[in-house]
């Protein structure tokens, strides 16, 4: 532990330094604007902004793309919230309580929650990373696909609450979730399946940016649109010090589900397969099922937004240790990092903490200080954000309708998926409109690849006998705690109807 | 006043003209860098270095993006080259799937050989891997004994049914005469790591797979595929020496669409000759046990993948088509 603290505190120092402490602001203000625009994310700002960084030493240099990351993911939550778009895939979480709170005039709250709760999810998980990421790597590597699948679990069991009490129109939404994940190819056999009229385009699957893009920009502007006439959302744009203090007060409110979502998205982002969409949309879902007023979920509820935020910026920290000491990245923006570290003559693998000592805990002591410069760049950028917020919703509403259509053809660059989204769209306004919650669909086109693969690889593995879910202990747990969470709200469900008619008895 | 105006007019339109006509075709915007397998495998860590080389060395104008494609045992990647056709802006970096895929699901209708062929990087080495904790296991022999004493439930983790190593697990299944129960995954590196961690029996990764592991001492080689021992594993035994007949590489070539303009293909083809004779890449190659010493290009590349596709029609043939694709 002595040993621990040195190389923490030497790293801590390197972070310091003029040239690295400029990289990080650099890379978190950068960051934050990448992740608040529609289509253009980590991905993509991590990818277009790697050639600047051999200008710099190794070290400095994952320290900018590294912040870049941290700012994105918080950056993300910003059109989440003002616009209802979610501005990357792992902000999508955000969305569903982000949106409401800004609809109902407290704009100002959500995007402080999403700061703060991004701030304790950051924090919290690189204290995880510094005490523990050797035997975390371990653990990491017993999750096989058993394990995965059984995760998975869990993660579908939340969202079967997220439906309020209406259960059978969750599984509906989650089953057509499923169906659109299922189109494309077949991932065992290679065999092209579900592909919708012949087309071939629907070869490639949907991505799930269109539907989320589709589904909550579009959409939500339909129902916006038709529910304030074109009105003004927000009148009153006030963000003084008093309102601050006030927002701040409300912390103990959200703090519970921030540190649930924290641990349980560095944990997530972990293991090579996730990544901090499922992280944050797992967490969303425990917060929900935990929560006392989980009716009040999807309505405006701050811990809706805090659950997300926490799990999403602990996952990008999370996924940065696979990265590091197996030399898979847990997301497509780690992925790029890890190429930027071959180039810089860094071999990712389980001796990187042994053979280069300097690097990796320069990263480590950097991620601290991202962190807090995060926040404070976030808390202060705040009342330009929600300025957007005072424009009537008839100008807003083009603006949204652009930068949806923008947002997807930058990202994949087909005019096909522009359409789709836009088809995606007018679905995701009926099933609003008809009292369809569309979370489940989004969390099942996410997970069920996942899910599939991990299914499948589980049956082949044990020659088809379903019972190896049962035979493996972390499994098993995971299992339980999935039938748990579905049996609950059932459960409580029946309790509370019992109470009710012994009430009206009396 | 107005002679003036002229000039300074007839000048700025020189000023933007002149370059323009004498430059030679270049990137003008960001080239997608489609990679037909998933992140932490052989073409992903190669394609990430050549796209850092090529950034930090400034060779192109605008970046390389590289984008994984895994689906379909890379024919989500082929597919989409396919739709690209005559785009100037979209590089493949192919693998064996690259003949094998195309074989195995005509309905695809891909014609690799329509592409445009840039060069050929390197070939890769294929080893038999096993995790250390396996000690009873040390040769050949006895990997064989273990196998067959396991009855066809021994797990081989691979990148997808119909890949090459699908390919190569069903060759040794049929020189060795046992049977193996085959399980796949989303790229090289996540197989590396399900073999580290006991998820799976053994592996055919390539050598940059396995590397760290194998220095960290979590994973052995048991074989190699081969002609001759490839630095740095000139301890481990070809097949052929053990009286197996199997000689099978990985190759590592960059393509574009069908229709690409020649220009645009003549600058590709520079542009990866350069990086192939780089002393990172030749370092690169040496340390990761590939063998780069002929950089082929343009009609002799587009022969070699002939033979190449002819070669692998005949041995999806000889395995059977059925024992690489999945019950």
């Amino acid at each position: 532990m002595d040993s621990i603290l040195t190389l923490l505190g030497a790293g801590l120092l390197q972070s310091f330094e003029p040239l690295n402490l400029a990289m990080i602001f650099l890379g978190c203000l950068a960051g934050l604007f990448i992740g608040a625009m529609p289509g253009l994310g980590s991905v993509n700002g991590v990818a277009i902004l790697l050639p600047v960084t051999f200008l710099v030493p190794p070290t400095s240099a994952i320290i900018f793309l590294a912040a870049l990351y941290y700012g994105a993911m918080y950056g993300g939550a910003v059109s989440s919230i003002t616009l209802g778009i979610p501005g990357a895939s792992t902000a999508v979480a955000t969305v569903f309580d982000g949106r409401p709170m800004a609809q109902s005039g407290r704009a100002d709250q959500a995007l402080m929650a999403a700061a703060i709760a991004s701030f304790i999810g950051g924090t919290i998980s690189v204290i995880l990373f510094t005490g523990f990421a050797p035997p975390l790597a371990l653990f990491a590597l017993k999750f096989g696909p058993q394990e995965e699948f059984a995760l998975m679990l869990v993660a579908f069991a939340t969202f079967i609450g997220l439906g309020g009490d209406d259960i059978p129109k969750t599984i509906f939404s989650i089953l057509i979730g499923l169906v659109l994940a299922a189109v494309g190819f077949d991932i065992i056999s290679g065999q092209p399946r579900l592909i919708f009229f012949g087309m071939v385009e629907f070869q490639r699957g949907i991505e799930f940016l269109v539907l989320a893009i589709g589904i909550y920009g579009i959409g939500e502007m339909l129902w916006t649109l038709e529910h304030t006439k074109g009105a003004i959302q927000m009148h009153k744009v006030e963000f003084g010090l008093k309102r601050i203090v006030k927002n701040l007060g409300q912390v103990k409110k959200y703090l519970p589900t921030t540190l649930l979502g924290s641990v349980l998205g560095f944990f997530v982002g972990t293991l090579p397969a996730a990544g901090a969409t499922p992280a944050a949309l797992m967490s969303y879902g425990l917060a929900k099922s935990f929560s006392k007023d989980g009716d009040s979920f999807g309505k405006g509820n701050v811990s809706g937004v805090a659950a997300p935020e926490a799990a999403n910026n602990a996952a990008s920290t999370g996924s940065m240790l696979p990265m590091l000491t197996l030399g898979i990245p847990g997301s497509p923006t780690t992925a790029i990092l890890l190429g930027g570290m071959i180039i810089w003559g860094l071999r990712p693998g389980p001796l990187l903490f042994a053979e280069s000592p300097d690097f990796v805990w320069g990263l480590i002591g950097s991620m601290y200080v991202a962190n807090f410069v995060t926040v404070i760049l976030n808390i202060a950028l705040i009342p330009i954000f929600i300025r957007v917020l005072a424009m009537p919703f008839s100008i807003l509403a083009p603006i949204i309708f652009v930068l949806c259509v923008v947002g997807v053809f930058a990202t994949t660059d087909r005019m096909f998926d522009t359409w789709l989204m836009l088809l995606l769209g007018c679905m995701g306004y009926l099933m609003r409109k008809l009292n369809y919650p569309v979370a489940p669909a989004v969390l099942a086109i996410v997970l069920g690849p996942l899910t599939e693969r991990s299914l499948r690889q589980s049956l082949i593995s044990s020659q088809g006998d379903a019972m190896t879910f049962l035979e493996r202990p972390i499994s098993l747990v995971c299992i339980l705690i999935a039938v748990a969470l579905v049996l609950f709200p059932v459960i409580s469900n029946i309790l509370r109807k019992r109470k009710a008619t012994l009430k009206a008895a009396e | 006043m107005n002679i003036w105006k002229t000039l300074t007019m007839t000048a700025a339109a020189l000023a933007v003209s002149a370059p323009a006509a004498m430059a030679e075709w270049q990137p003008r915007k960001p080239v997608e860098f489609i990679i037909m397998a998933g992140t932490g495998g052989g073409a992903d860590q190669i394609a990430r270095l050549l796209q850092g080389l090529i950034q930090s060395k400034g060779l192109s104008p605008r970046p390389f993006i590289p984008i994984n494609k895994p689906g379909g045992s890379g024919a989500e990647a082929l597919s989409y080259m396919k739709d690209k056709e005559g785009d100037n802006h979209t590089l493949l970096v192919a693998l064996n799937s690259f003949y094998t895929t195309p074989i195995i699901q005509e309905e695809l209708e891909i014609d690799v050989l329509s592409f445009a062929p840039i060069g050929r990087m390197a070939m890769d080495t294929f080893l038999l891997w096993v995790n250390t904790d396996q000690e009873d296991i040390t040769d050949l022999d006895s990997y064989v004994a273990a196998v067959k004493a396991a009855d066809s439930t021994w797990k081989v983790g691979g990148t997808g049914s119909g890949q090459e190593d699908s390919i190569l697990t069903a060759m040794m299944e049929k020189e060795l005469g046992y049977e193996v129960t085959y399980i796949p995954f989303p790229g090289g590196g996540t197989v590396a790591k399900n073999l580290v961690g006991n998820q799976i029996d053994s592996t055919v990764n390539n050598p940059s797979e396995q590397m760290e592991f194998w220095r960290a001492e979590n994973t052995k080689p048991l074989v190699q595929f081969n002609g001759e021992r490839t630095e740095p594993f000139m301890d481990v035994p070809t097949a052929k020496e053990l009286g197996v007949d199997i000689e099978y590489y990985m190759q590592r070539s960059i393509s574009g669409p069908a229709g690409m303009d020649p220009e645009a293909v003549a600058w590709y083809q520079n542009l990866f000759e350069e990086l192939f004779n780089s002393e990172e890449w030749q370092a690169y190659c040496e340390s990761d046990g590939l063998t780069c010493e002929k950089w082929i290009t343009g009609d002799e590349l587009a022969a070699f993948h002939e033979a190449q596709l002819k070669r692998h029609e005949e041995l999806i043939e000889a395995v059977g088509a059925e024992s690489i694709m999945s019950k």
